[in-house]
Order: C-alpha cells, then structure tokens, then sequence
C-alpha cells in the first residue's frame, strides 16, 4: 500500500520577499521535520511546476532542487499546466509501485507575483492551444465560454456559479495557509468587476505564490512510525483536446469523466463514500462541472445544487468540497496546487484540519485539471 | 535652527472626475472612488507644465517671506516630469526668478520624494554657511498610460519652499532618511509612461520604506504620535496615508487636514507637499507636525516639524484656491496632457 505520510505548504499568497526555490526549500524542510525523516532516507524527488521555463528561463528546475538538498537522488519534473501537481502524484505512485519500499517527496512550486499580470496570464496561455492563443483568449475567457454554454443550457444565473466562490471563501476564512482569508458575499461576487463575461473578479482564482509537498511512502516500516498517514486507494489521469473546438460538448469536461470513473473503479468505492473533496475550481463555474463529471451530481443539478450550499462546512450535505478554500480563495499557484489539494485531504483523513475539520471523514478525493480540461488528475485517498 | 521660511504652492485651474475617467472605460466609478479615495484630480493645460507650475509656486513663496534673492544661492528643483530630459530645469527657474549665477542649481530625481531629498541636502547646505537660503521646488505634471490604474490619480501641482535659519515659521526640529533598491515604480529612457508593480507598491515599498524612516526619527527624538497635531504622509491615493498612519499609531483626525489627495489627486513630487502646505494653513503655534515622504525606487524622508509664531504672517488662501476650479470632460483632459 502507497500512504501520504506527511505534508507541508507554505503560505500562499503575493510573496515578494521570497523566490521559487525559496519556497521549494520551505516546503521540503517543513515536510520532513514534520514527518521526522531525513532527507538520506528519501529516494527521489518528483518535482511539479509550470511557469519557471516560461517566466524565469529556468527549466531545469529539478537539478536546483538536488543542489539546495546537497543530494545526487534522482528528480523528476513534472509540466502539465495546473495539473503538473496531480500527475507529479501519479507519476510518483507510478515510482513506488515499480519500486517497492521506497519514499519519494513531490513538491509542487510556483511563482507567478513578481512579473507583471499581462507577462503572467501570458504564460499561463501557453497551457491552451495555438489558435486559441492567437484569437486572443486568455483562460478567463475560456472559461467563461464554458460558464456561458453552462447557464444557457439549464437556465441558471451568474448566481448560481457565484455561490462556489461565497463557499469557498468562507472555507479560506479557516485556513490561515489561504491567500485570501476574507469571507465575501453573493451580491460582492456578482458585483464584482467583470474579467470575461460572466465571469468576474471573484469567480476566478488569483495569481500566486507557494509551494507545498508531501510524502508517499510504500516502506511499512515508515508508514507504522508515521504519526499520521493515509492511503492512496487510486490515482488516474485522462487526456482531451488542448482546443474546444475540437470537444465534442462544452457542458462538461470529458478528461475529468474519464479519469474519475477510473479511479473510483480503482479505489473499488461509491460516490456517496466520499466525505471531502478538493475540486480545481479554477473558476466558479468549473467546480459545478467538476462536481457533475465526477458524478455526484447529474448533469445540468450543479447550478441549483450550487445555490443550495450543500457543500458548505456546516451544511447538512453528506460531502464538503474545497475546505481548503480551493484554488478561488486559498490560492493558486500552479505548480503547488495539485499537491496541497492532496495535502488538504490528507490533513481531513488524519484529522489535522484545525477549524475546517470534517466529522467521520474515511475517504476524500483531489481533482486538477490542466488547461481548460485537457489534462485531469483525479485521486482518492483513504484513512 | 533650520526650517521653512516660506512656501509657495501652484494648483491648475481644471479638474477631471474619476467618474468621467472611469466610464470611458467602462469600469463602475464608485468602486474606483472608493478604493483610490479620489474623487477627481487636477490637470495642469495645455500651456503649463512642471517648469511654469515650479515658477508660479516659487513666486508665492518668494513673495512671502522677507528673505533677499540674492541670499539665494541654491536651487533644487525635484520633478518625475522636467521639461528636458538632459537640460536641467532649476537654471531656467532661478533665472526667470532672478537668481544669478554664484547659485548651485540642481535637478532631483527619485520618483514622489525627489524635493525632500532637497530639504536635507538644504540643511547641510545652509549649515555649512554656503548660502543662507534654499529654494527647494517640487513640480509634476503626471500622466498614467490610458487606462492604467494611475490614469485615476496622476495629477498636476507645485509646492515650492524657501529655507533658512532665521526668520522661521516652521521649525524642522529632526530629519531623517531610508532608502533601498526596490523598484516598484520606474519609467525608463524613452519610455513615455511609468510602469508600476501594482500592489508591490504597497506593503514591501510604501508601507514599509515610510513605516523605517518614522519608527527610526520618532524613537531617536522619544516622540510618539500623540504628541503630534497633524501628520502628513505622501499621497498616492486617499488609502494609504490612513493606513501607514495607522500602522504608526497616528489617528484620522491628525491626518484628514492634509488628505487633499481626494481632490486634487496625486501630484508625485508636490503631492505631500500640498498635504504640508494644507496643514500649515490651519496649524497654530508651537503645534508640532509629523511629515514623510515617499519616492518609489524606493525611499521615505521624515520629518520633526513644529510651527513658530511667523506662521500667521501668511495669507491662507489654499482652501480657496483649491475650490477655483473648471471641470474637463476626458477629451479635453488628453489635449491637456497631450496624449492627443
């Protein structure tokens, strides 16, 4: 069995002071004087980032990573838009199950606040196609094609998708780890100034900083001394086309299907076992496709079931989604996002959550989804 | 003893409405004006720019004060928007106020805090007995890019102050200065608008450079903010003099009278100037005045002021000035500056 024995992020948010590898070290130092293991028991490192290449002309980042840890192990880098933390994850489960006994570190790392917003978005646009690219799109206004198609098909309002953002603010408001801790309203998200319509200000993530890892295990000797630790039960990823127009619908996003119904089929559980999910909600609307392609709501429920707040801590709903604050409130730095979603359900299933704790959690779920959906990860993990 | 013997100030006659700026651009003017706290700001014309704003706020300031032009032998001229690249504007200034020519002229420039800087180098200079009276000017005719964020605050405006040894109406009892290499805002070469690190100018630039320069003047001279009747931070926007004022401890009431940021917008190099200047119009005797600046780049200069009897020898005309205004719609405002 491959189990998360530990996990570290820094703080996420515009952290000027510090700079990438600044933020790798934080993160890797703070896992293993949490796990209590030292760095000559680790035996490779999987490192996710996307940006560094394209902002700092630095691409051989795992090399700086073996500097900083004075190690000669063998890192691996992983790039695939904002899903380079879940495919970090697999790839390195994909390491455990062809090298039994060994420990592996993946750390997800981005950072995105020193250039300017324009030089930023720019580079995230290398994650969407060419002709996308040169239409002028910007992932805001891929998404908010998708929010569009979403709310005419089923005749729901801006309100609908804005209610995931009051959600998962207020989630945020208990992480102290979150980039924005301030709850907001319904009428502040709809009055929020518009980015691409419908889509406005707080429907979309922020840009920025972090870095978090955590460490996977198959060692039983490691996972019996680990004070807390979960299991990966499975952990799958599915592909679709870089470009919508050449999806098949735009009411749904076919790699998170995919890629769901293989890992609960791997994890051999129901839906409904579910307790905790971290959703990619990049954007409102992609936590309601989210929630309906992973299928714990039917397609075409999400906006109303969105309103309802039924997955709002405290809520009586049977599942809490983004207690993290998701990537809308606690912060998306790319790379790091992936990991932490993990990191957040590891934290639920050992019962280290603090104020965002979920009561009888025995399973929980990550999904990240690279580009407008042509890359998803979905893993689930079990206590 | 070192101080302001007099000051001058120069505030254009035309004003642009944040809400006329914003519905150009389609954005909602009252989430604008409430997160700058701008309503609308001043817009130097057509004809005017920081050379002929510098003389009309020197002429005030020499008018004022009893001090001799020829015990003038320096002028410093501190602006991020001189007529000449290369050429320097405090020659031209000191000849159209008939200053010649045993004078040291300089032009400053460290973005908002060039002219303060001139206050310090006046006191090392009048100390020294290399003249008995400085002219230290502070002028901007400052332009955003076209729909940048500081196309709602850039503003047009001079402060000019004359400064010696006797004869004061303000004391300046302590100065004090921190710099470091943080660019938050520059404009290079060739370069015809700033460009700017968006909130980076706030925490570790602003905040932080005004934040060092206060802590270290006010526990040098065991002061603290109570014992302050105003204090004036520079002005980028009507935000952040209340919040690094609050992180010092100082109250709302010490620093409203010198936010007339929320109307006359941000004049760079004159904008906390013309916060200082509104202080000293209602400012009695013996009050005590807390003053810093900051320039991006980046630094703060802080300042220990304290008025003396002479203050009241001045004519308070700035409240009156600052309402003598005509109002420009956005089209008239691009010929002002230029940008058509």
């Amino acid at each position: 069995m491959i189990s998360v024995v530990g996990y570290y992020s820094t703080q996420f948010g515009e952290l000027w002071e510090r700079s990438l590898f600044d933020l790798v070290k934080e993160s890797i130092d703070g896992l293993l004087k949490e796990t209590k293991i030292d760095k000559k028991e680790i035996d490779a490192i999987f490192f996710s980032n996307m940006m560094s290449g394209i902002l700092e002309n630095n691409l051989h980042g795992s090399s700086k990573i073996a500097q900083l840890l004075k190690t000669h192990i063998p890192v691996f880098r992983s790039e695939a838009a904002c899903a380079s933390g879940g495919m970090a994850v697999y790839l390195a489960i994909q390491y455990l199950k062809a090298n039994p006994g060994k420990t592996v570190i993946v750390v997800g790392a981005e950072k995105m606040t020193d250039f300017a917003p324009e030089e930023a978005v720019e580079g995230l646009m290398a994650a969407a196609s060419g002709e996308e690219q040169e239409a002028g799109l910007t992932f805001p206004g891929l998404y908010a094609l998708l929010a569009q198609i979403y709310l005419s098909k089923y005749n729901y309002k801006h309100s609908h998708m804005g209610a995931i953002s009051v959600k998962n603010h207020f989630h945020a408001s208990l992480n102290e780890k979150a980039h924005f801790k301030k709850k907001v309203t319904l009428e502040q998200v709809l009055g929020s100034p518009k980015i691409a319509w419908p889509l406005g200000v707080l429907d979309c993530s922020p840009i920025s900083d972090g870095a978090s890892s955590i460490m996977l295990t198959s060692d039983n000797i490691k996972i019996k001394k680990a004070k807390h630790t979960c299991c990966i039960l499975s952990s799958e990823i599915a592909s679709d086309s870089i470009s919508l127009t050449e999806r098949e619908k735009l009411n749904s996003l076919i790699s998170t299907v995919v890629a769901g119904n293989k890992a609960f089929r791997a994890a051999g559980i129901k839906r409904s076992d579910i307790r905790v999910a971290e959703l990619h909600d990049c954007f409102s609307i992609a936590e309601i496709l989210g929630m309906e392609d992973l299928g714990f709501w039917k397609k075409g429920e999400g906006g109303a079931r969105a309103l309802e707040y039924e997955t709002m801590l405290g809520n009586s709903g049977d599942m809490v989604v983004n207690t993290s604050g998701g990537l809308k409130a606690a912060g998306h730095p790319v790379g790091a996002t992936g990991i932490k979603q993990i990191g957040e359900v590891f934290l639920q299933l050992t019962g280290q959550a603090g104020k965002r704790q979920v009561q009888n959690v025995h399973y929980g779920l990550a999904q990240n989804v690279g580009g407008s959906g042509g890359t998803a990860v979905v893993t689930i993990l079990g206590a | 003893m070192f101080g302001i013997v007099s000051y001058g100030y120069y505030i254009p006659h035309s004003r642009i409405k944040i809400e006329d700026i914003a519905s150009v651009w389609g954005k909602n003017s009252v989430d604008i004006i409430r997160s700058l706290g701008i309503k609308e700001k001043s817009v130097a014309a057509i004809d005017e720019d920081s050379l002929t704003m510098a003389y009309e706020s020197s002429c005030m300031a020499l008018k004022n004060s009893k001090a001799k032009i020829e015990d003038i032998k320096s002028v410093l001229f501190g602006s991020e928007s001189p007529p000449y690249a290369v050429n320097p504007t405090s020659t031209t200034l000191a000849y159209f106020l008939g200053i010649e020519r045993q004078y040291l002229a300089s032009d400053m420039q460290f973005a908002c805090k060039a002219a303060t800087g001139g206050i310090i180098m006046a006191n090392g200079l009048i100390a020294s007995g290399a003249t008995k009276n400085v002219l230290v000017v502070a002028s901007d005719k400052a332009t955003g890019r076209p729909h940048d964020a500081l196309e709602y605050t850039a503003a047009s405006g001079s402060v000019a102050l004359l400064l010696g040894k006797t004869n004061l109406m303000v004391r300046i009892v302590d100065m004090t200065s921190y710099s470091s290499d943080t660019p938050d805002f520059w404009r290079r070469e060739g370069i015809r608008y700033p460009s700017h690190g968006g909130r980076f100018t706030g925490k570790p630039s602003y905040f932080h450079h005004i934040f060092q320069a206060s802590t270290t003047i006010l526990k040098k001279n065991k002061m603290n903010p109570k014992d302050f009747a105003y204090a004036v931070f520079h002005m980028p926007n009507g935000k952040f003099p209340l919040v690094v004022g609050a992180m010092l401890g100082f109250t709302e009431k010490q620093i409203l009278p010198s936010l007339v940021v929320t109307t006359l917008g941000n004049s760079y190099t004159a904008s906390g100037l013309m916060g200082l200047v509104s202080v000293l119009e209602v400012a009695k005797p013996n009050d005590y005045i807390y003053f810093a600046s900051y320039g991006s780049g980046a630094g703060s200069d802080a300042f220990i002021m304290q008025v003396t009897p002479q203050l009241k020898k001045i004519k308070k005309e700035f409240k009156l000035k600052m309402g003598n205004k005509k109002y420009i719609d956005y089209a008239h405002y691009l010929k002002s500056m230029e940008i058509i």
